[in-house]
């Protein structure tokens, strides 16, 4: 009946090996280390893509191992019990019937368990083996569970299986070659055992609670450092405090450490402009590659090294386990507005750009949560926003301290900007929970694992592929818009020649739109910003130099007075509002498309926000004057 | 002794055994992933700062639940 682990393997049935490379999915229940495991497997070889027609991450990536035996490896969403609840699970079980179209029914299956949760992870084995697939049961996180002095015998384990068993562990590389050799071997059916009906769950538990008593294992004990670290990351008063700490840091380092870098990758793009600008002859072509082409470019690339900061902490937080916590802190104030912890990391991303923050939201599973979550993000005070407030700012208000030196009029203006995105984010959350968001939610479930110690190679992985991720989708999307805003701003030609703004399509625009603005005290000159800045808002400053003919920084003294002659302080308090409101990002509308997978909710957002920056501006405007 | 009856009264450090869970079955089926099953002996380990939600031990994993859904899983009587 069933054979031991050599015997099934020798026992082999060549699958798919012959006819270009075999696909072999990674499956496991969350929190088994299986991305890690995937990232130890693949190194950078991997791509992310969406499935056809849903929101669901798709990662793959190809398994080296040499003479044409590559493997190509498919990283499947998490899943406890291979049900189809979630979004996410019905992928999983979708691709592994090979019910997925586009994508072949895997050749073979790596099943990645938690050594240290053996009987409750190895539930997930009946509904995987029971598809007959070949497999490889990997015991993750073997490191930990001996450690912790448990112990288990993994050949007993594979006969009771019947099919092979590796200890493995993602962070010290135990068991890559077991892993490897089962890949780049053939692959062999499982043998048959009889196995509990899915559906099951509590049949399940009892064969996976027998199957672990069967395989002498013995639980590790409980994590004492965990115990200890939660009674200091979980007391009622240090616990928020701390958390207060991590959110002020990650600030800092976001703005603080990340600004040389970004000034550095601002001064390279410049140079790059300049010697193509000396490379080229004058024309149509050189202005519309360093106008256009480069000045895209690097309005994405500036955001780059804060994003990066960004993802460095947001990686060490939830690798060492702290993030559950954190979202265990968030949650009560959270549900409050309709939210849940989840959502409170997502949000902070916010700070630094709603791009990557949307792309966060994925680790919440409530659909309902994730949605409200996505939708509310943008109103946080991003950092293309800064740029246009600095400008604005320093032309309009004087610099009268307040309270001590540092923090004036014009310090006050930028922190109730922040407060103002803040509330409108907050009402938001409360309108979504008694409209279009209402109804039951699914239950909130928090796992929280044990301290771990962050390992550099997992983070150095994540950090470069979500910064890859964040280039690729926001920089296709702005590098679009900035040459296609180039291109308006320069047509329709006069005897060969591009026309002076005013007269270009982006000024006929802006005089198109003026009737609208009118009343929120601004002209045709803001009207244009007001279309260009929706490739990304700080757009808006460079728009205003050029149609004034300055140089335009946020401090160009020039830029200040002219806009002091375009503005009444009425307006410019409108404009301040507008910016904390609008959706003046494509970036965000397309990621918000595709996480959200249809036109609906970015259009809804987007005209959503836009009320509400035309009614604030409007107001703001009749209360100033 | 008060007699506990749901998991939301179950004082910090004791154990209990869960009876039911009155929850839809997709909840119900998602709990029992996670350990919640009938029959299981479940801790509670400590409070969210705050008071809610609550973490506690199934199986040997922490979990965390909201007192609302703490409230539908019913425990057996203490004897």
């Amino acid at each position: 009946m069933s054979g031991c682990h050599d015997c099934a393997l020798a026992a082999h049935v060549d699958s798919g090996a012959t006819s270009g490379v075999a696909s072999v999915a990674l499956v496991g229940p969350p929190n088994s280390g299986k991305s890690s495991l995937f990232n130890r497997l693949t190194g950078l070889r991997q791509k992310v893509a969406n499935y056809p027609g849903v929101t669901v991450e798709q990662r793959h990536g190809r398994v080296r191992l040499g003479a044409g035996r590559d493997v190509q490896l498919l990283d499947l969403p998490g899943t406890y019990a291979l049900q189809s609840r979630s979004e996410d699970e019905r992928i999983t079980d979708d691709v592994l019937h090979g019910r997925m179209p586009g994508i072949p029914r895997p050749d073979a299956i790596l099943l990645v368990l938690d050594s240290t949760n053996l009987a409750r992870h190895l539930v997930l084995a009946a509904p995987v083996l029971s598809l007959g697939l070949p497999t490889l049961v990997v015991l993750n996180l073997t490191d930990d569970l001996e450690r912790r002095g448990g112990s288990l015998d993994p050949a007993a384990l594979a006969e009771q299986l019947g099919a092979p068993v590796a200890l493995a562990s993602a962070a010290t590389g135990r068991g890559l070659d077991t892993i490897r050799q089962f890949l780049a071997g053939r692959f062999a059916v499982p043998g048959r055992i009889p196995l509990p009906v899915a559906q099951n769950i509590p049949a399940c538990r009892l064969w996976a609670g027998r199957l672990a008593s069967q395989s002498t294992y013995r639980a590790p004990a409980p994590p004492l450092w965990t115990r200890r670290l939660d009674g200091v990351f979980l007391h009622p008063v240090v616990g928020p405090l701390l958390l207060l700490a991590v959110v002020l840091g990650v600030f800092q380092a976001m703005f603080a450490a990340a600004a040389p870098l970004s000034d550095g990758l601002e001064a390279v793009v410049g140079v790059a402009g300049q010697w193509t600008g000396a490379l080229l002859p004058a024309g149509v072509v050189r202005d519309l590659l360093v106008q256009g082409v480069l000045a895209g470019v690097g309005s994405v690339i500036v955001f780059l090294p804060q994003i990066a900061v960004l993802f460095l902490f947001i990686g060490i937080l939830e690798d060492s386990g702290y993030l559950a916590r954190a979202a265990l802190i968030a949650d009560r104030t959270m549900a409050r507005i309709g939210l849940q912890g989840k959502s409170f990391i997502p949000l902070l991303s916010a700070y630094a750009c709603a791009v990557p923050a949307i792309l966060a939201t994925r680790t919440i599973e409530s659909k309902r949560d994730r949605l409200a979550t996505i939708l509310v993000a943008p109103f946080m005070t991003c950092a293309a926003r800064l740029p246009v407030y600095a400008l604005i700012i320093a032309a309009f208000l004087p610099n009268t301290p307040l309270l001590g030196p540092v923090f004036g009029v014009r310090a006050a203006a930028l922190l109730g900007l922040y407060v103002l995105g803040f509330l409108a984010a907050v009402g938001t959350a409360l309108l979504l929970r008694s409209t279009i968001l209402k109804g039951d939610r699914a239950p909130f479930l928090l796992e929280l694992p044990p301290y771990r110690w962050p390992t550099l190679r997992s983070l150095g992985l994540r950090l470069v592929d979500r910064s890859r991720a964040f280039l690729t989708r926001a920089g296709t999307v702005i590098l679009g818009v900035t040459v296609g805003l180039w291109l308006l701003c320069h047509l329709p030609l006069v005897n060969g020649q591009a026309p002076d703004l005013t007269h270009s399509v982006a000024g006929t625009m802006g005089r198109t739109i003026e009737p609208a603005i009118r009343p929120l005290g601004f002209d045709w000159k803001i009207g244009v910003g007001l279309v260009t800045s929706l490739a990304a808002r700080e757009v808006i400053v460079g728009t205003l130099g050029t149609i004034h003919g300055i140089e335009s920084d946020a401090g160009s003294a020039g830029l200040q007075q002219a806009l002091r002659h375009d503005l009444t302080p009425g307006g410019a308090i409108a404009l301040l509002v507008f910016f904390a409101f609008a959706m003046q990002c494509v970036s965000t509308i397309a990621v918000t498309r595709r996480e959200t997978g249809g036109w609906r909710y970015p259009l809804l957002q987007f005209s959503y926000m836009l009320a509400l920056a035309y009614g604030g501006a409007l107001l703001a405007k009749a209360l100033i004057g | 002794m008060a007699v506990t009856h749901t998991l939301a009264d179950l004082p910090f450090g004791s154990d209990a055994v869960l009876a039911q869970l009155a929850v839809p079955a997709d909840d119900a089926a998602r709990l029992m992933e996670l350990g919640f099953l009938p029959g299981a002996v479940v801790h509670a380990v400590r409070a969210a700062p705050g008071g809610d939600p609550r973490v506690f031990r199934v199986d040997g994993a922490e979990i965390a639940l909201r007192r609302e859904t703490a409230r539908l899983l019913h425990l057996l009587p203490v004897p």
